[in-house]
């Protein structure tokens, strides 16, 4: 019975491998190189204020940012603007107060406004809210050296357009080598020069994308520095106190076991 | 008491012989910190330490998460990013309690594996085994209720799909899943209840850990032998024992700070790895997610749900005899708790009269095969329902029957166990042979 099992085991194992390596995900995600990745991995601040720049003029035509204070654009470990850029820059929204009940200019205690568009969900959470890399068989174990590739999957998503459309029950879908199922309703929102950046970075797509992706990162995960300082330290702190309660440990034990620590 | 014999507190000053006839506190923290524990315990006997301080980490960081959270459908979502950006260290804190409920079953599994392979559950430590499942399905019941307040898409459709199994029992059981929701479907009064719930359960569960470990401190603990600590006299018991004080208590102190290094670097550089990007959705009951998964350490008991469909056998035979009352979803449903109940069962179900796998050369390969087992039962869990995945299911989760109702109740009839040692004492010296120097037995 062991070996029949074992048996089936193993051959059950193998279909499975030969199942999946013929695709059930068929999308291509590339694996841009982030200057946040990593345990060590930063934030880059002139980044953030470009990705931020794109997200203004281009991304928040149709998509929201409800869960972002404006405030935190001059938080630290973020883009880091000045506080009179930041209520600069709350001023080119419009938001609904309800004390007034009507609409006015944002101020950075506001957050940033929900998406225009019905169905264009808001990307306060987008870089957390997708994973770009699964495998390998869905162990999800390339995501320990890759990261769980969110930004990646946003990135791969806007520089996948392949230029061809269908109509289907009235609705264009434009073909995306990204996007699971191949076909999006979101019309390619980046071409290149998009954006004039003022630090003269180039503005290809590749980098328009690399750098909104980045800024959504940070969007979605604000703290990621402070986490990752903490979570040094932490590390730290426990690492020492494991050395110092191995020795403690050792030299208890020894008379016990008979060792001559001396 | 028949406990290990050694010596109790004797109160000496004129204070503390006062507190002792009124109040014996000193004397049951002295006789809790001073047990006799047999010297041999290995690195598995870590874990209860660690599920001890899990637990304590949980109920504190939960509390003080409880003070900025709002347990509603339309503020849910919303209150943990207020959490994650607004609150002083509120990242950290919600990152911990998350993280923590995988640290939590991490060592629960790693407890439970232990107890299985030396036999801990045997005689007389069955209520010890019993309480802890007990405590096992609580804190599955209390993780399950925790993962739906944050309201994220996964929250919603886990709920809804987990409460549906309770629609699933024949003749109460729709009105059993309202009653359970607090209406016709997951929404606000589910929220609610899971989130009261959420904050009982924990309590409950300290409760029976003082129970559980009160049950082992009366029969004392196994150990890597199985051979019990010799009682006739005291100073017998001593040449196998040494107080919990200091010596487990600054060697589990050790291992937890190494385990809790590992986990403040998943909490620092990874806290997302173990969830479920949908989560990060705010739940949305008229958009279903394309695969409904549950977190990574509920997947094996997923998968068993999942591997009985109408195309079984044994699914179609029971379907027959009773008539059609147990479908292929019910039958799912008794197998995934059926799963839990006779591992709650196994000190019945094993028959052999030597604990230890360690001297069990047959118990030891089908243990293993348990192992992996339990493991290609949790990445099936998280595949989709098609393809080679059911029967992958069907096969892990006929073994993992196998293992408690067929394999355990046979091998104590036809395995030949090996010699034990005497007593622990040749266990350890055998380990440490200059520490027979302290003592002449050699």
């Amino acid at each position: 019975m062991f070996r029949t099992l074992t048996l089936s085991a193993v051959a059950a194992f193998g279909l499975a491998t030969a199942g999946l390596a013929a695709g059930a995900y068929d999308t291509h995600i590339e694996d841009f190189d982030f200057s946040f990745e990593g345990p060590f991995g930063t934030y880059d601040q002139n980044q953030l204020q470009r990705g931020l720049q794109v997200y203004t003029e281009v991304c928040a035509a149709c998509h929201g940012l409800k869960f972002v204070p404006i405030r935190s654009l001059s938080e630290e470990g973020g883009p880091s603007m000045p506080e009179d850029q930041v209520r600069a820059y709350a001023e080119n929204f419009e938001v609904f107060d309800p004390e007034l009940d009507d609409f006015r200019t944002a101020l950075p205690s506001d957050h940033f406004p929900a998406s225009g568009l019905e169905n264009a969900p808001d990307l306060s959470l987008m870089a957390k809210a997708r994973a770009g890399f699964h495998g390998p068989y869905g162990l999800g174990i390339n995501q320990f050296f890759k990261g769980i590739g969110g930004p990646e999957y946003i990135a791969s998503l806007l520089t996948g357009y392949t230029g061809e459309e269908k109509e289907e029950a009235g609705v264009i879908l434009y073909e995306n080598k990204a996007f699971p199922g191949g076909w999006i309703s979101m019309a390619p929102p980046l071409y290149g020069e998009d954006v004039e950046y003022a630090d003269g970075h180039e503005n290809d797509i590749h980098h328009i994308a690399e750098d909104v992706s980045a800024f959504l990162m940070w969007t979605a995960e604000p703290k990621m520095m402070a986490r990752k300082q903490a979570g040094f330290a932490g590390v730290m702190l426990l690492t020492l106190l494991s050395v110092l309660l191995y020795l403690t440990n050792k030299r208890l034990w020894a008379p016990v076991k008979g060792k001559d620590l001396s | 008491m028949a406990g290990i014999p050694h010596d109790h507190y004797e109160p000496k000053s004129g204070g503390e012989k006062w507190l002792h006839s009124r109040l014996p506190i000193v004397g049951l923290m002295y006789d809790t910190l001073m047990i006799p524990t047999p010297k041999n315990l290995n690195w598995m006997w870590i874990w209860g330490i660690v599920l001890t301080f899990v637990l304590v980490l949980q109920i504190v960081t939960g509390i003080v998460l409880v003070m900025h959270y709002t347990p509603h459908v339309d503020h849910a979502f919303s209150s943990v990013e207020h959490i994650m950006r607004n609150v002083n260290g509120g990242y950290m804190l919600r990152y911990l309690h998350q993280n923590g409920a995988s640290l939590f079953f991490v060592a629960v599994y790693a407890h439970i594996l232990r107890g299985l392979y030396y036999g801990s559950y045997k005689s007389p430590r069955e209520i010890t085994w019993i309480i802890g499942m007990l405590i096992y399905l609580m804190m599955m019941g209390t993780a399950f209720m925790g993962y739906v307040l944050p309201w994220g898409q996964m929250s919603f459709w886990g709920a809804t799909v987990i409460t549906g199994l309770f629609g699933a029992i024949p003749f109460i059981g729709e009105a059993l899943q309202t009653w359970l929701l607090g209406g016709p479907a997951v929404d606000n009064a589910t929220l609610n209840r899971f989130f009261s719930l959420h904050y009982l359960l924990p309590f409950v569960i300290l409760g029976l850990v003082v129970v559980h470990i009160w049950a082992f401190h009366t029969t004392g603990n196994n150990n890597p032998t199985g051979v019990e600590v010799r009682r006739t006299s005291k100073e017998e018991a001593e040449k196998d024992t040494l107080p919990f004080w200091p010596y487990f208590v600054i060697k589990d102190l050790f291992a937890l700070a190494v385990i809790l290094a590992v986990f403040f670097a998943v909490v620092g550089f990874m806290p997302n790895y173990l969830g479920h990007p949908d989560n990060y959705i705010e739940a949305n009951p008229l958009a279903t997610p394309a695969h409904i998964v549950p977190e990574w350490y509920f997947l094996p008991f997923y998968a068993i749900l999942r591997a009985f469909d109408d195309t079984v056998w044994a699914v179609q035979f029971a379907s027959f005899i009773t008539g059609g009352i147990i479908d292929a979803k019910f039958f799912g449903v008794l197998a995934m708790f059926g799963s839990i109940a006779v591992m709650a069962l196994v000190p019945w179900l094993d028959t052999s009269s030597v604990r230890s796998a360690r001297y069990r050369p047959m118990l030891k390969w089908w243990f293993w095969l348990f192992v992996v087992n339990f493991f290609v039962l949790m990445w099936v869990g998280a595949m989709p329902a098609e393809g080679i995945y059911p029967i992958i299911a069907l096969i892990g989760s006929a073994y993992w029957f196998a293992y408690f109702l067929i394999i355990l109740p046979l091998l104590g009839v036809i395995e030949k166990p090996v010699a034990q040692p005497a007593t622990i004492e040749d266990d350890f010296t055998s380990h440490y042979p200059k520490s027979s120097d302290a003592t002449p037995a050699e």
